[in-house]
């Protein structure tokens, strides 16, 4: 079997959650990647080791992958894989699903576990029940989520590199402009550390509480959605059910209340701590160390003790 | 502009559901059901555009048991002009939903279909890419902003990295996040208003679309339970926990 996995870019990089995703496709056969962009990132994806073979497509067509244009280039592709995966990202889920309705295929969103070439676990109701789903399609489209699958390493590889084409993107979608947050920090999903605010921050300035310690620990900084929507923290912040899926060593919740759609995003962090002064608050309920009492204190008092 | 808005009734984003015991499925008897949340969105940013004069007709259709009613029903209420119920014996997939609302576009000839990004049961996020691939239309999905420009749709997307800004031409899909809009609540006479708006009922069979399933459930599990946690009674000891028994730090 052979599988193509979309890496993706951003800003100049391979996108981490894609090298979960090869971790993945290795699981299910030799893989072979498809890159759209500049020549440097196929030649960073050919060091890859595991990835057999390095499509790279260098059309302006296919340069910010946009789903239209990709979706089409992935179905040209398509007759050589028995598996199309790509990671459960804002590009991933964008692009798969699309592809495979020209497939002709029930696309597997959010993958957490492969059972066998065509049985697959995936979380359902915000998390709250796992289904193992077996395919009947000739052709599997997946997205997987980046928090189950160790990120491959960047180094070690040498796969041959070929070109592929696209075609030319028609005017129907066209790319105006991107804002990326720039941050040092690093990227959410692949953080081995998030402290993450919630409504209890309570103002944009409030919420600056947890740069020193997000300096201190070297992690990435996390939101609740209502941190997000009262403006706290930019959208791109939020963990959850629909916000991003993360799974760091440590997660320290900081006035978060724990709603079920914020859980679905965290709970399978390795240690959580939740810091709230509401006692009765349910991020307990999953935390492996709580602390009562009131953050503007507390966040202080551990950045200096750390 | 005419807009078809599909809408789906799904248990109560509140409720929090539980495995059944044979593991064949979740418990969803005599849970509360509500609209799709990111629905409510997709027809709240349908209704603003009639009020703004944009659009001209809101369409709402939902595919699913013959309960599915209600929800055009709320949504009518909320201010979407008639609704379409497509009646289907169990929850069809999102390739079948897709092939499905592909036959009521052709015949409804909307110039933008918004749905929501996700229905919070199954957690696809799918339908709205696969409608769009199916038509050939341009897709905006996960979006926070729309705007007519030049008679294109400018639309804001939520990405991983911040937000993308992309323009399309008509006709085209939009799956609508949570940011885009604060859906209204409907007003009593409203509800009432919206008991008399035409909805049409049809089976889905009639379609002549092949909505069979191609993924079969195996089994539906609980997620592994946390282990209860202990309470630390200061930041002293949360530190020598994280460094001592939990070596995390
Ligand atoms: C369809 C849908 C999808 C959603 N998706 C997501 C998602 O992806 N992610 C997400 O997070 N939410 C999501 N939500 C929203 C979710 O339901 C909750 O509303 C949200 O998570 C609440 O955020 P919060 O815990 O920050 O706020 P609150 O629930 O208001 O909690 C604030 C907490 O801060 C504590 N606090 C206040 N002041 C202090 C202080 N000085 N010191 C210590 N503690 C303090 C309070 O005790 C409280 O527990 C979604 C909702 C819907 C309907
Ligand atoms: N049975 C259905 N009836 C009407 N609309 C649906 C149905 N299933 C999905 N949708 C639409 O597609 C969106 C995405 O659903 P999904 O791909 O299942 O996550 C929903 O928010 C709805 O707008």
């Amino acid at each position: 079997m052979t599988v193509l996995v979309l890496l993706e870019n951003e800003a100049g990089q391979i996108r981490q959650a894609s090298l979960a995703a090869v971790t993945a496709g290795i699981k299910l056969g030799e893989v072979h990647a498809l890159v759209c962009g500049d020549k440097t990132l196929a030649e960073t994806a050919a060091k890859i080791p595991g990835i057999a073979k390095v499509l790279h497509a260098g059309d302006e067509a296919v340069a910010h992958e946009l789903a239209e244009p990709l979706a089409d280039l992935i179905v040209s592709l398509a007759g050589d894989y028995s598996h199309i995966v790509t990671a459960a990202s804002a590009i991933g889920k964008n692009v798969a699903p699309r592809a495979a309705a020209l497939l002709d295929v029930q696309p597997i969103p959010d993958v957490i576990a492969i059972e066998s070439a065509d049985t697959f676990v995936r979380p359902i109701y915000a998390g709250n029940a796992l289904a193992t789903v077996r395919s009947a399609d000739a052709k599997k489209v997946l997205t997987v989520r980046s928090a189950n699958f160790d990120a491959a390493p960047a180094e070690g590889g040498n796969a041959e590199i070929i070109s592929v084409a696209a075609t030319p993107a028609s005017d129907t979608s066209r790319f105006v402009s991107v804002a990326l947050s720039d941050s040092d920090r690093p990227e959410l999903e692949s953080a081995r550390v998030i402290v993450s605010g919630g409504r209890g921050m309570q103002s944009e300035e409030g919420f600056k509480t947890l740069d020193p310690l997000a300096d201190k620990l070297g992690a990435a900084i996390g939101a609740s959605r209502a941190a997000v929507d009262s403006g706290y923290v930019p959208n791109e912040y939020q963990v959850g059910q629909t916000g991003k899926i993360v799974a760091p060593e440590l997660y320290i919740a900081i006035g978060i209340s724990g709603a079920i759609q914020h859980l679905a995003g965290m709970k399978d962090s390795r240690i959580i701590v939740a810091i709230n002064k509401d006692a009765e608050a349910p991020i307990f309920q999953v935390a492996d160390y709580g602390l009562v009492g009131d953050l503007f204190e507390i966040v202080p008092q551990l950045t200096e003790a750390l | 502009m005419k807009i078809l808005v599909p809408v789906k009734r799904v248990v109560d984003y509140n409720i929090r559901v539980r495995v059944k015991a044979d593991g064949t499925g979740v418990e969803t008897n005599g849970l509360k059901m509500s609209m799709n949340p990111f629905d409510e969105i997709a027809v709240e940013e349908a209704v603003r555009l009639k009020e703004k004069g944009i659009a001209t007709e809101v369409v709402v259709v939902s595919i699913g048991e013959p309960k599915a009613q209600d929800t055009l029903r709320t949504a009518m209420a909320m201010g979407a002009d008639r609704g379409i119920l497509l009646t289907t014996d169990n929850s069809p997939e999102p390739l079948a939903v897709a092939k499905l609302l592909k036959e009521i576009v052709a015949r409804e000839t909307p110039d933008l279909v918004i749905l929501g990004k996700q229905a919070i049961d199954d957690d696809m996020n799918a339908t709205g890419q696969m409608l769009a691939g199916l038509l050939g239309w341009p897709q905006g999905t996960f979006a926070s902003k729309l705007e007519q420009i030049d008679g294109r749709l400018q639309v804001s997307r939520e990405i991983d990295g911040g937000t993308e800004t992309v323009s399309l031409a008509l006709p085209a899909i939009i799956t609508a996040d949570l940011r885009l809009n604060e859906p209204r609540y409907a007003s009593l006479p409203n509800i009432m208003k919206a008991k008399k708006k035409p909805l049409e009922t049809m089976e889905a069979a009639s379609l002549g679309v092949d909505i069979a399933p191609r993924l079969t459930v195996v089994s539906v599990a609980e997620p592994a339970e946390r282990k209860a946690g202990i309470t630390v009674g200061s930041v002293a000891e949360l530190v020598e926990k994280l460094r001592n028994e939990a070596k995390v730090i």
